[in-house]
């Protein structure tokens, strides 16, 4: 009888375990959302986007797309992630170009990350590419892949990609210790995009085809395209900030305990770190006295530390190893324009 | 990676996520170990023990874990040793975001960032672990050996913090706290309190840091405030080791040879320590002097409780760069004990000294341990009127001692 009862503890434990891992399905094609997965062209469902202003990741591209199931709507935010509704599935493929000179020759593609909303909410999900770039496998540890491509001015380039692994994906995607997304909000997304169809404005198309709602008839603007020089240096830099840097650096996110926030809401001066000392920067401080002594970005640890590809200086501390060389010049404007 | 080895991996993965069973596995050090021990902390359900062997981990990335109630146990912190030297990713080496972990039994070294952070947890454990740039004191280790932060129920039990470039143990925005039997040295801080309620740090050895015990509370962060903290029955001694902080960091004000040092907060005991041979101070207490606009931030210390410690030749050295005030007014040996005496201005008009610092018997080897209030408030008010006070007497007293912290939980 015991060892019946046994047998059948463990079948319901095998069971149990095979029904909780045939959830996160074992290659990216089995979701269906790609016409052409290597070329990631979606299936019609499948809404693609961007961001006013992204998150630099060394370099790579990123293919944005969002897929919710039909009828439902995700509900408008301005400043929060929109509340998206169960079974949404957002997701981003990560890819380096073989020439950024001329994109026609194609990509590498490295990653897709999805963040796949259920009942209990959004969880992370990996897909690492093939070598054969025919599709991508589930991984929960992430990989190191040495990267090449030829950059903007025809160098050769090579980095040491880090998929991160799933634990890591916390360390950004992470509100009051709850996994969410960091960039669908209205404030990012409020911008054109080059549909299929043509150039139109993403929030309304999303009303358009009925997968926003509760959307304002006066929208506020969206943040500032960062390298877009049109916009002012301040309304760029604090863009570029928002999206790099307060994912943690906010009430709630990864660095809360810094005390040091980047939000593009935040309006306390010492909060996003004018005059602020280091707190437990240790050699990330790079011996100077203030995260942004107004007017003078030399003496800033917020440009030491984006200007740093040293692992234990380095700001943000995942996803990149490389410098944003077109980035600091604007971060540099911006403090030395602060009175 | 081979296919071989890929397989073995998976059914690896399989087996520890089979069941809600408690499993335990041992992991051996390898050239797979990084994914085995990382897949391991990814799939533990809350109860399992990942074990691992005797012998040096080489890793080149961070691990992190962000299940509950995981236990890490290694054979020994002599014998379990991950080492970082060739880190080429992570801030730190190994992150935990989840509650009620246990590590225990292991050496971190030579991480590129910090060597164990916690962030947020309820319930952390730190028992039996070491942590160390293994270089000796340099200004490129290192800002943290172990690192709870905005975490409550914090044990640090018999654990070892070796080099780091700002404290070897450094507890920070958290609540109710024991750093027990541990052992910090070459550190700039040894043990540092920051921003912190409810600790005790007993039993103690700080030696051979710039400073030896930190109680600090800074403003601009998010909780701050601190106070209630023992500081008891610790040997700290001989902390002659040179400030090697990278500068802009607080704990670069922290001058060279500091016993005890305390600034701001509220309810502190100092008892029953063991303090020598720290060449600017055995016990120093002090306000937050930098300039900050925090309405919220009180820099002022109080209820500062100091009895039956003993005290033996500190202060025969003062750092004259961080500790200007002190060696300013006074020349030669300073006192074993010593205050900056600033107060609130109302505090400061009245005729009676302000008992900030509360004064039971100290002893020194000569009889009682000297004390110096060193009045800066008149100093820089009025100069011309200034004047140490090293009666000790008009600072005498009794309060009521610190309840001892209990955890919510009693997570082992």
């Amino acid at each position: 009888m015991i060892k019946i009862l046994n047998f059948l503890f463990l079948l319901v434990c095998f069971l149990t375990a095979i029904s909780l891992e045939a959830s996160p399905k074992k290659l990216l094609s089995d979701y269906n959302f790609f016409k052409e997965i290597e070329k990631q062209i979606p299936n019609e469902n499948v809404i693609p986007y961007h961001l006013a202003s992204p998150l630099f990741s060394d370099y790579t591209y990123k293919f944005r797309f969002v897929s919710m199931p039909n009828g439902e709507f995700a509900q408008y935010n301005y400043n929060e992630v929109f509340n998206f509704p169960v079974g949404t599935k957002i997701i981003k493929t990560f890819a380096y170009p073989v020439d950024d000179r001329d994109l026609s020759l194609g990509f590498q593609l490295l990653e897709t990350r999805l963040l796949i909303k259920d009942k209990n909410g959004w969880y992370p999900l990996s897909y690492i590419w093939k070598e054969d770039q025919d599709d991508a496998e589930l991984k929960y540890i992430g990989k190191t892949i040495n990267a090449k491509w030829i950059d903007k001015n025809g160098v050769q380039q090579v980095n040491r990609y880090r998929v991160p692994n799933i634990n890591q994906c916390g360390s950004c995607h992470n509100l009051n210790k709850v996994i969410m997304p960091i960039g669908p909000k209205g404030r990012n997304l409020d911008v054109d995009f080059f549909y299929q169809h043509g150039m139109e404005n993403q929030i309304d198309y999303w009303e358009k085809i009925n997968i926003l709602e509760n959307i304002p008839s006066n929208r506020k603007n969206p943040t500032a395209i960062w390298n877009l020089e049109s916009e002012t240096i301040e309304n760029r830099a604090r863009a570029y900030l928002d999206i790099n840097c307060a994912h943690c650096h906010r009430e709630g996110g990864s660095a809360g305990n810094s005390g040091f926030y980047l939000s593009h809401e935040e309006t306390n001066n010492t909060s996003l770190g004018i005059m602020k000392k280091p707190v437990a920067a240790g050699r990330g401080s790079g011996g100077l006295k203030y995260v942004i002594k107004p007017g003078i970005s030399e003496e800033s640890i917020l440009l030491y530390r984006m200007a740093s590809t040293d692992p234990g200086v380095m700001m943000p501390e995942l996803s990149r190893n490389m410098e944003h060389k077109e980035a600091i010049p604007l971060i540099k404007e911006w403090i030395d324009s602060i009175n | 990676m081979n296919k071989k080895l890929h397989k073995i991996l998976l059914s690896f993965i399989f087996l520890i996520t089979l069941s809600d069973q408690v499993w335990s596995i041992t992991i051996k050090p390898g050239p797979l170990s990084y994914e085995e021990i990382q897949t391991a902390l990814i799939f533990a359900n809350p109860g399992d023990t990942i074990n691992l062997d005797e012998g040096i981990f080489n890793f080149e990335d961070g691990l992190s874990l962000s299940i509950d109630n995981v236990t890490i146990q290694g054979k020994g912190m002599d014998k379990t040793i991950l080492s970082f030297k060739n880190q080429k990713s992570g801030a730190e080496g190994l992150m935990v975001t989840s509650n009620k972990v246990i590590l225990k039994d292991f050496a971190i070294e030579d991480t590129i960032g910090d060597a164990i952070v916690v962030k947020g947890a309820e319930g952390i454990s730190f028992i039996r672990i070491r942590t160390e740039w293994t270089g000796g004191p340099k200004e490129t280790n290192g800002a943290y050996g172990l690192y709870p932060v905005q975490s409550k129920d914090v044990l640090i039990k018999e654990c070892i913090a070796i080099g780091a470039s700002d404290a070897g143990i450094y507890v920070g925005q958290s609540e109710r706290i024991k750093v027990i039997d541990s052992v910090a040295k070459f550190n700039v801080a040894g043990i540092e309190i920051e921003n912190s309620y409810y600790a005790e740090v007993i039993g103690n050895i700080a030696e051979h840091n710039t400073g030896g015990i930190l109680v600090f509370d800074l403003p601009d962060l998010p909780q701050q405030g601190g106070h209630s903290v023992l500081i008891s029955k610790n040997k700290v001694m001989n902390n002659d080791t040179k400030n090697f902080a990278p500068e802009g960091n607080i704990v670069g004000k922290t001058p060279n040879g500091t016993g005890i040092m305390i600034m701001a907060n509220e309810n502190i005991e100092v008892k029953e320590n063991d303090i020598r041979n720290n060449a600017t101070a055995g016990i120093l207490i002090v306000s937050y002097q930098e300039e900050t606009d925090d309405k919220n931030y009180n820099p002022i210390p109080n209820k500062i409780y100091i009895h039956n410690n003993t005290l033996v030749n500190n202060g025969y050295d003062v750092d004259k760069k961080r500790a200007g005030p002190i060696s300013d007014v006074i020349p030669g040996k300073a006192p074993e004990i010593i205050w900056d005496g600033v107060t609130p201005i109302s505090e400061w008009l009245r005729i009676k000294p302000s008992k900030r610092v509360i004064l039971g018997k100290n002893f020194s080897d000569k009889g009682e341990a000297d004390f110096v209030n060193l009045k800066l408030m008149t100093k820089y008010l009025i100069p011309r009127f200034h004047k140490i006070d090293k009666n000790l007497h008009n600072y005498l007293g009794e309060i009521e001692s610190l309840e001892p912290v209990s955890f919510l939980k009693e997570i082992n």
